[in-house]
């Protein structure tokens, strides 16, 4: 808690970059491991074993204890005294434990060991278990390893580790072939209406990571061109291009232009013209422009405010700004990759406030001085910011929710526009 | 290691957080990785709170290891002081900051801050939530309340003649199951035998209210799990007695009365059967008959778990196989309960032990926690949940008690609804044969229920879509083509058939012969408004 924040300059270049407001303090926000909650419903045979403590048992059932309808594919070895004691008591341990997973759920294609802050403490070795465990289950499950503590990463990032851990599993690319790669968890209705889109657009091979199942790991090589679906996966883009891939640069696709702007990007690289983009584009630009239309008038001029959480709070932000004309009070945003937020800075207006990382409290200071129309917030705020007579919107439910694309654009828009419409509707 | 889906508590910081998230005027400096400010979320989404606990987290990330962590804990605590003036500051770390070894407590206490600085020692490797919130609170009491211990050998002074018997009710906290309400009707109950009740703690209490707690002439130990240490000190020190019947269930109410009246030497007679007491007659009632014997299996707190077994057994007729608890330091209470009616105690906090032993039993009714919602729903067993860990909805709007006769009122109601209800079940013995009422058919109330008797999805999209007849020759008329067809089963069930009613409805209103899946988004961004 250093007290008074630190300012930066927007940029070397001296353009019209933002400029940043660092905080740090008490922070609001999930660790990595909340990730595992909607990563487990996209990779169907994929289980999610956290070594941990008893909070983050915890914290997983409570993240995901409205969510899940079945039996979730996730667990927690939970280490006790004993385990502490020794560390070679402890990889037995984990083997014993691992075994009655596996013994529970043979149809386990892929067997993550996800690291905690406890286990990263005492320094647990899981990739060396991962490894060893590789060795003893080879052929029939594969076992992986990746840290998802709240030392290390918050809430989203989780999915960056867990994808960076995929990376090296993927097939090579024979060089000389070339394909799009979509990195980031997307619901599959959504997938499917992007992998139509591309190839309308004539773009392909594509293949999305992490895919439905990890039987069908995509190929990857200096042919590759990686699109970002989310805008939190730097570690796993970086882990990519080191493998010769290729980051295209674009906005992300949340509303019409950022949709347009992230598919046009992936045409210039295949060398598509603008009017094939164009032509292909245009009947579902025009439904969504039907669809935002009648949001729109909700949510123009309303004011409203990012705590940081999820890290699509830029993207977000932009789309409710430029396409459903909200004002934008502050933007919180955990962590800021200015690499892979360059495009969408350039759409945010001049002088916006935009914080990175968080002090709890002063934050909550500016926002009931602000007192903007919806506050975007974690799920342990947002009743404490109702009941002061703010309405709130869950940040939680934009990572769950099909909002990709252009015909989720109006959906986006309707998640915000509905607290509005309610308090408007409520007369209790 | 111990492999969990689902756990019955969390760590013992989260039992410390329900003490100070119950009370006013004590705040929590908890000295913990990000990520660990989860737990908010529990109180104010689970419980549905209006303000966030008051605590306060250091929030230390892996480039403060080892360098500057106790520095931020000094911060946290000098900025929490400051900003929320608490008159009690509690200290204490979650698992990852045990092992880091800070030692927040003892750099608290160095900072000279005007107020009592309690340090809380949570180990949260071998202790869970339950203990974590006795502790706690017993903290909290021994800490203020040391200091005004009377010399060994002084008793208290006799009630004078004029005065009303009092009574401390020690034990409700945030995220306890219906707390709140047992508050109320307790207080009603002991009001109704003349006795006031002085101090309600940690739920409503101030630092203050603690120190009024000796003023009283008993303790009732309304949950054991988080009260009965302190109410053991306060017995020892202070030579209170406490009333440990909890009063839940018909016979628990009356024998709560009579120990009442016992230590406060007043007659309980006439309060015994008050005429808001229905649940007797009801249970009496022809309908019940049919309750006759039901297999119950009952895993709970243990407070909850043995006052239900009871009324199972004596009040409601059912028939206990099963009974367990996670609470392993209340174990011993289980297991003779388990005695009395013949079945084996199951005392696990494995939650993959409690499924197993359900699917064995195979029992009618499951009485339990939010984990046994989960078994029951996997098992197609009907369910009621009677003890925390719960949910939203277990945090109802209207007055649902557990303790005193209306709570046995509202547990009749609760237990029974998951249950067919008595003359369906008759209609199904007698018409065995009958075509709508065999084995297999889904009760009236359970629409949704899951098991063999659930329709399957295409079986109950043919029936809505016959009793749609009037878009039947329009929609008969119009092709699905195969993919769009494959689109509209990625939509979730519960929304797809009146995805595919507006699609259709869509598609005759254009003169659309085939629905593509551009029909589909089409007719979506038609009707989604």
């Amino acid at each position: 808690m250093s007290g008074q924040p630190t300012l930066e300059r927007g940029s070397a270049a001296g353009d019209l970059l933002p400029v940043v407001t660092r905080e740090r303090g008490q922070r609001q926000v999930f660790c990595g491991l909340a990730g595992i909650v909607w990563l487990h419903r996209k990779i169907q045979d994929a289980f999610f074993l956290v070594i941990g403590s008893r909070t983050c048992a915890h914290l997983l059932q409570s993240a995901a204890g409205v969510m899940i309808f079945a039996e979730p594919r996730f667990a927690t070895a939970i280490l006790h005294e004993r385990d502490l004691a020794g560390l070679a008591d402890c990889n037995a341990e984990l083997d014993r434990v691992v075994a009655e997973v596996l013994e529970r759920r043979p149809d386990i294609g892929t067997l993550f060991l996800v690291g905690s802050c406890p286990s990263e403490v005492i320094k647990l070795d899981l990739a060396k278990a991962a490894e060893r465990l590789s060795g003893v289950y080879s052929g029939r499950v594969r076992i992986l390893d990746y840290s998802a503590s709240g030392l290390e990463t918050t809430f989203t990032q989780g999915e960056d580790a867990c994808l960076k851990a995929l990376v090296p599993e993927l097939p090579q690319l024979p060089s000389g072939e070339r394909s799009l790669l979509v990195l980031g968890t997307l619901p599959d209705v959504v997938e499917d209406q992007f992998a139509r889109l591309f190839a309308e657009l004539g773009i392909g091979p594509v293949h999305f990571l992490p895919p439905r199942r990890t039987t069908a790991f995509p190929p990857l090589g200096s042919g590759t061109k990686i699109l970002l679906a989310q805008p939190f996966l730097g570690e796993t883009a970086r882990a990519c291009e080191a493998r010769g891939a290729r980051l295209l640069s674009a906005p992300y696709p949340f509303g019409i232009e950022g949709t347009l702007g992230w598919l046009r990007a992936a045409t210039e690289a295949w060398g598509v013209t603008g009017e094939v983009l164009d032509a292909v584009t245009a009947p579902a630009i025009a439904r969504a422009q039907r669809g935002l239309a009648h949001h729109r008038e909700s949510l123009e001029g309303k004011r409203i405010s990012f705590l940081p959480d999820s890290q699509l709070e830029i993207p977000l932000a932009r789309f409710l700004q430029r396409e459903c004309g909200m004002e934008l009070v502050e933007v919180g945003t955990p962590f800021l990759d200015r690499q892979l937020m360059a495009e969408e800075m350039r759409l945010l207006p001049e002088g916006v406030r935009l914080t990175e990382g968080q002090d709890l409290e002063r934050q909550l200071d500016r926002l009931r001085a602000d007192r903007p129309d919806l506050t975007v917030c974690g799920l342990g705020l947002a009743n404490p910011l109702e009941s002061e007579g703010l309405r709130t919107k869950w940040s939680i439910e934009l990572v769950f929710t099909p909002v990709h694309g252009f015909d989720q654009a109006a959906d986006l828009a309707e998640l915000f526009a509905r607290p509005l419409r309610r308090a408007a509707l409520l007369r209790v | 290691m111990q492999l969990t889906l689902w756990t019955y508590e969390g760590p013992p910081h989260i039992g410390a957080m329900r003490v100070v998230a119950s009370m006013q005027g004590v705040h929590l400096v908890l000295h913990a990785p990000q990520g660990d400010t989860y737990a908010d979320l529990l109180f104010t989404m689970i419980e549905r709170r209006g303000t966030r606990p008051p605590v306060s987290y250091t929030t230390f990330q892996a480039r403060e290891l080892g360098s500057d962590t106790a520095e931020l804990v000094k911060n946290c605590v000098g900025e929490a002081f400051e900003r929320f003036k608490p008159r009690v500051l509690l200290v204490g770390e979650a698992c990852t900051a045990e092992l880091i070894q800070d030692q927040p407590g003892a750099l608290a206490r160095g900072m000279g801050l005007p107020v009592p600085v309690l340090s809380l020692e949570l180990p949260a490797y071998a202790r869970k939530e339950c203990w974590g919130a006795n502790e706690t609170f017993y903290q909290l009491v021994r800490g203020l309340l040391k200091p005004r211990v009377p010399e060994a050998g002084r008793h208290p002074e006799p009630r004078p003649a004029d005065r009303c018997p009092r009574a401390n009710l020690l034990g409700p906290t945030a995220l306890g199951f219906r707390c709140r309400d047992d508050v109320e009707e307790v207080t009603r109950l002991l009001a109704s035998v003349g006795v006031d009740v002085h101090v309600v703690a940690p739920l409503g209490a101030t630092p203050e209210d603690l120190l009024r707690i000796p003023e009283a002439d008993f303790n009732v130990c309304l949950y054991p799990e988080t009260a009965d240490q302190t109410c053991l000190w306060l017995e020892r020190m202070f030579g209170q007695p406490t009333v440990k019947t909890v009063p839940i269930g018909i016979g628990a109410t009356r024998d709560f009365l009579d120990e009442v009246g016992r230590i406060a030497g007043i007659d309980v007679t006439d309060a015994k059967s008050p005429i808001s007491s229905r649940m007797p007659w009801y249970s009496r009632s022809v309908d019940s008959t049919y309750l006759t014997g039901k297999r119950v299996f009952i895993f709970a707190d243990a407070t909850h778990a043995v006052a239900a077994a009871r009324m199972c057994a004596e009040e409601l007729g059912f028939m206990v196989v099963g009974i367990g608890t996670y609470a392993r330091e209340f174990a011993r209470d289980v297991r003779e309960c388990a005695k009395r009616y013949g079945v084996e105690p199951l005392i696990t906090d494995d939650y993959l032990e409690v499924e197993k032993r359900a699917a064995e039993l195979q029992p009618e009714l499951m009485l339990g926690t939010q984990m046994e919602r989960h078994i029951a729903k996997r098992l197609g067993i009907p369910c009621a949940v009677i003890s925390a860990p719960v949910h939203v909805q277990d945090f109802p709007a209207r007055y649902a008690p557990q303790m005193g006769f209306e709570g046995a009122n509202v547990m009749f109601d609760t237990w029974v609804h998951p249950l067919m209800m008595g003359l369906e079940e008759h209609l199904i013995t007698m018409f065995r044969e009958d075509f709508e009422f065999h084995d297999a058919a889904t009760p009236s109330h359970l629409g949704s229920r899951v098991g063999a008797s659930r329709p399957t999805e295409a079986g109950s999209q043919a029936v809505a879509e016959s009793a749609d007849s009037p878009m039947q020759a329009d929609a008969s008329t119009i092709i699905w083509a195969a993919e769009a067809e494959q689109e509209l089963k990625k939509i979730p069930f519960f929304v797809r058939g009146k995805a595919r009613r507006n699609t259709e409805r869509f598609a005759a209103e254009q003169g659309i012969q085939t629905i593509t899946v551009e029909t589909l988004y089409d007719a979506k961004a038609h009707f989604g408004r």
